[in-house]
């Protein structure tokens, strides 16, 4: 039994047969010097961020005498529900009454065309710069993301002439349109960076098989491409709906989107400063965002887990 | 014999780079055409020339005397098989099937009865509902071939359909193929880097090597006859032994003469064209190396360097009058390193290339 003998001297041991090495569950130490800088460094950076968010929280849910108390951090002894109501419906912004809930609106008929067609334009772009290079592709990609880089500000003038002459300055059409533009690029970049990585295999499986650009496009490419479509959805819906600049610059106070309504309200010059709606104000707009972080994020795993095909 | 696929000085350039230089082939009715060689060397890309999938720079092609050159892939009659498969993955190997057909605006009864046929063929039934992501990678690439097959097309484009595949697979996957071209009797047009593959398959094997083909030739002519210095190293593993030397010649008998030993040439298939004074490079097969037996008139002496036994066949790196030779014997023959041994070369088996342009003389 020459393996039993070498055991036993590796071991150290004289043990019957069979058990090398170290058994048993893995000892676990709980409190360690890594372990405490881990946490504590999480909590710290944890803290940071969500005291700002734990006292908007606390503050809207006050009524104004207590606020006037000056505890910022105390939780409500009274909880009330009147601020959030006021910031929804009835906060005024110079003439008007109505609260957010006009800027919510406004914002939901902004953002929903704007997403779907700078989503749509911009992934039939990235697939025809991946997949159907034509001549002077690459030097289109490369202007088209330089404007990636080019600052918003340089362009809103030349912008505001454009939408004159074109006779739809200040409509929501307008903005639209500004708004799908502006994310061309970035979008573009990131479809075709995604469609230049999927097995180029695949696409020329497809060309023997006698689909053509838009057969292609629809039933090889869009399938598997959820996860591609949910970044740029995520990219779009916050970058849209956070959007002040533009909101402000392109349309008409009847159109103006959330974010401006916000603006408005918060600050709204006239009267006593309501601390309490304006948290509840700015936590209600802020909340689209919020929600499609938590919703998409979901299926934004799944789509990665579902689309993978070890080739 | 009918032309199947007729290229005809096809170049293309990926700007300043040349990949395919006039390169000419016609490819009979029927016939299993190998386009070897290592990577690099453009045979992937003349493939796709022929799928229709790069456009030439130049030259046309021809597909059952139709010129296709700047046809759609689905106007050419052909169906390819992938390297990596390039099944959809969103549909199911049925999907994947009759996608093609389904785009062609096939009936849906046609379409049924060509996807069984293939299925049964390539013995996948049951896989018919499931999607790739399930199945092992022989698997995949047998669906690969069912999608060509349904297409029921003229030419079969193969793009080193096994190199994914680990060796056990490869080799059956490699019977099947060689099975149904059999049965089909399709063109088939196969790129691939591996020999072994190109010799068993093949009725021609075109070895190519920076854009042009070296040598065009059914796999026995290839193995026996190589054209020049690069194919006869290219094919066979071991290497074939080169020795540079010179012709000499004593009397009307003609010599090989390297590092002061002698090879009698007499047995040499062209004897003819040995003018004395040439320089040249023998190449000799490990296989057509003789030791200690059947050592034939002239008689060489060697010493073992190393030996690696291999199964079947155990393979000496021997020490001979200054270089290194490979020697492949049968298995059961064994000796050890610093082992003395006779050897004996048949010379008609040998090839002798002109050291200057290294083509076979």
């Amino acid at each position: 039994m020459p393996d039993a003998i070498a055991l036993k001297t590796a071991d150290g041991r004289a043990s019957g047969k069979s058990v090398s090495g170290p058994s048993g569950p893995k000892p676990k130490r709980v409190i360690s010097p890594r372990n405490i800088m881990l946490y504590g460094t999480l909590f710290v950076a944890a803290a940071y961020y969500l005291l700002p968010l734990y006292v908007m929280i606390v503050t809207s849910l006050k009524g104004m005498p207590e606020i006037r108390l000056g505890n910022i951090f105390s939780p409500p002894v009274e909880i009330t529900f009147e601020p959030w109501v006021k910031a929804w419906a009835t906060a005024c912004t110079g003439l008007n009454c109505d609260g957010l809930s006009r800027g919510f609106w406004n914002s939901v008929r902004i953002t929903v065309p704007s997403v779907i067609g700078s989503i749509a334009i911009a992934s039939v772009n990235g697939y025809a710069l991946a997949n159907w290079r034509f001549k002077g592709s690459e030097l289109f990609f490369a202007i088209l993301v330089v404007g990636a880089f080019i600052p918003y500000q340089v362009m809103i003038y030349p912008i505001v002439i454009v939408l004159r002459e074109m006779g739809i300055y200040g409509t929501l059409t307008g903005l639209i349109i500004v708004h799908s533009i502006f994310g061309m690029p970035i979008l573009t970049l990131l479809f075709r960076n995604y469609f230049a990585s999927l097995p180029q295999e695949l696409f020329k499986a497809a060309r023997i098989d006698g689909a053509g650009f838009w057969q292609i496009f629809f039933k090889i490419m869009l399938p598997m491409s959820l996860p591609i479509f949910v970044v740029a959805m995520i990219l779009q819906v916050t970058g849209i709906w956070n959007d002040f600049l533009f909101g402000v610059v392109f349309t008409r106070p009847e159109y103006y989107p959330m974010t401006v309504q916000l603006n408005n309200i918060v600050n709204s010059v006239q009267g006593v400063k309501e601390y309490n709606v304006n948290m509840a104000a700015t936590i209600l707009t802020g909340l689209v965002p919020l929600v499609v972080y938590f919703v998409s994020g979901r299926l934004f795993v799944r789509g990665i887990a579902a689309g993978a095909v070890k080739g | 014999m009918n032309s199947s696929v007729s290229i005809r000085d096809l170049s293309l350039n990926f700007g300043a780079i040349s990949v395919l230089k006039d390169l000419n082939l016609e490819i009979n009715d029927g016939e299993f055409l190998v386009l070897l060689g290592s990577s690099g060397c453009g045979k992937s890309t003349l493939l796709n020339c022929i799928a229709g999938l790069l456009d030439a720079s130049d030259g046309q092609i021809f597909i059952k005397g139709k010129n296709v050159t700047w046809e759609e892939p689905k106007d050419r009659g052909i169906g390819m098989v992938f390297q990596s498969y390039a099944l959809y993955p969103q549909m199911s190997v049925e999907k994947n099937l009759s996608f093609g057909l389904q785009v062609a605006k096939v009936p849906q009864q046609e379409i049924d009865k060509r996807v069984a046929r293939a299925a049964e063929i390539l013995q996948i039934q049951p896989l018919l509902k499931r999607k790739p992501a399930e199945l092992s990678g022989g698997q995949r690439q047998r669906v690969a071939i069912g999608r060509a097959l349904v297409r029921d097309v003229d030419v079969f484009l193969f793009d080193e359909p096994l190199s994914n595949l680990d060796a056990k697979l490869r080799s059956e996957l490699r019977v099947e193929i060689k099975r149904l071209h059999q049965s089909l009797n399709n063109t088939m047009i196969y790129v691939t880097h591996d020999q072994i593959e190109a010799l068993t398959l093949a009725d021609r094997i075109a070895i190519m090597k920076s854009g042009i083909i070296q040598q065009l030739a059914d796999p026995t002519t290839i193995y026996n006859k190589p054209r020049n210095l690069f194919v006869a190293g290219f094919i066979g593993s071991p290497s074939m032994n080169f020795l540079r030397g010179e012709i000499t010649k004593q009397g009307d008998q003609t010599f090989f003469a390297a590092n002061g030993v002698n090879f009698s040439l007499a047995h040499y298939d062209t004897p003819e064209v040995l003018q004395a004074g040439r320089k040249v490079i023998l190449g000799v097969r490990p296989e057509h190396v003789k030791v200690n037996e059947n050592l034939g008139a002239e008689v060489h002496d060697a010493t073992v360097d190393i030996e690696e036994p291999m199964g079947a066949d155990n393979l000496l790196w021997l020490k001979h009058a200054g270089h290194t030779m490979s020697v492949r014997i049968n298995g059961a023959r064994r000796f050890s390193p610093g082992t003395a041994l006779k050897l004996g070369f048949d010379m008609s088996l040998a090839s002798i290339f002109d050291a200057e342009t290294e083509l076979r003389l």
